[in-house]
């Protein structure tokens, strides 16, 4: 499964303010580290704002911080809120028509099961050790990541 | 808390706290996974319960988990299963079911196990988030069914 670049800043970003509970980060820190531009991080964290994901705080010194509940919120429901999962919606097509279409159909529904699955069942909490597991630290500023955009 | 081997004082705890949760009664199952987990000391099956003893007079039950060591099924090398973990619901969150998990792992351990698995169902999201929560990922196998008409 590949996520868009949208879907991938934005669990990045909640996992870099859910590791700093209670302190807020610039869009312009997050964007150094995954190499982004901060205009395109903004519509991003503009996004998380309106489903109540993340907060931002005024004033000098301001940022977004973290406004959900690590231990519940899960990578499914940043994946949705970016509609990357468009693929589990139903689909209508031709080959719906055929039996050839429906087992096709049935295959790929059950892949979309797991996928879904996997995604509602690992909490930002969980994504935190497993980012600490993989040597990440919360307080470092590690080297810029570049991602790389699609055209 | 403390994290100890079932006792038969336990059961009426454990029946009651599983239907509870589950919302099915099964007196049968629960006697006869007694008689093979609790009664029967077996050095590969391990059935624990969590216990609040804040008053040693009155412990309380806090939780239970109940797993064995399997081997060659599936064509896997021996690993430890668990195929039963229960909380009190209003005792959540509270590091109960983490400590059962590291109890049950250390007795795997002590016998040789270097893998634990479990199973749960798709749609069962708050086992999902624990058990993931406590480092588990999918394993190499999938589970299939059909329906038999």
């Amino acid at each position: 499964m590949r996520l868009q670049i949208s879907t991938q800043l934005a669990i990045f970003a909640i996992l870099e303010l859910a590791t700093r509970e209670g302190h807020q980060l610039s869009v312009a820190e997050i964007g150094e580290k995954y190499g982004v531009s901060s205009h395109h991080l903004a519509k991003v964290m503009h996004v998380m704002g309106r489903a109540g994901f993340v907060r931002s705080v005024r004033g000098a010194g301001g940022g977004y911080q973290f406004a959900g509940n690590a231990r519940r919120m899960t990578l499914l429901d940043v994946v949705q809120l970016f509609g990357d999962l468009s693929s589990v919606e139903p689909q209508t097509s031709l080959a719906d028509a055929t039996a050839e279409g429906q087992a096709l159909r049935r295959v790929l529904s059950e892949i979309d099961d797991i996928t879904q699955a996997t995604l509602g069942s690992v909490t930002i909490a969980t994504m935190c050790k497993l980012v600490s597991r993989h040597g990440g630290n919360g307080e470092q500023r590690p080297k810029s990541v570049a991602l790389r955009h699609r055209t | 808390m403390r994290v100890r081997r079932v006792r038969s004082a336990d059961m009426a705890d454990v029946v009651a706290l599983d239907t509870r949760v589950t919302k099915l009664a099964k007196s049968d199952y629960w006697n006869d996974v007694f008689r093979r987990f609790g009664r029967q000391h077996s050095r590969e099956r391990f059935f624990l319960v969590a216990e609040d003893r804040a008053d040693r007079a009155v412990p309380r039950l806090l939780g239970f988990v109940i797993g064995e060591v399997r081997a060659w099924e599936f064509g896997s090398e021996p690993c430890g299963w668990v195929f039963a973990l229960s909380v009190e619901p209003d005792l959540r969150l509270r590091g109960t079911g983490s400590a059962l998990i590291e109890a049950i792992s250390r007795e795997f351990k002590k016998v040789g196990i270097g893998k634990m698995r479990t199973m749960v169902a798709r749609d069962a999201q708050l086992p999902l988030l624990f058990f993931r929560s406590e480092g588990m990922t999918a394993g190499p196998y999938i589970q299939l069914e059909k329906d038999l008409d």
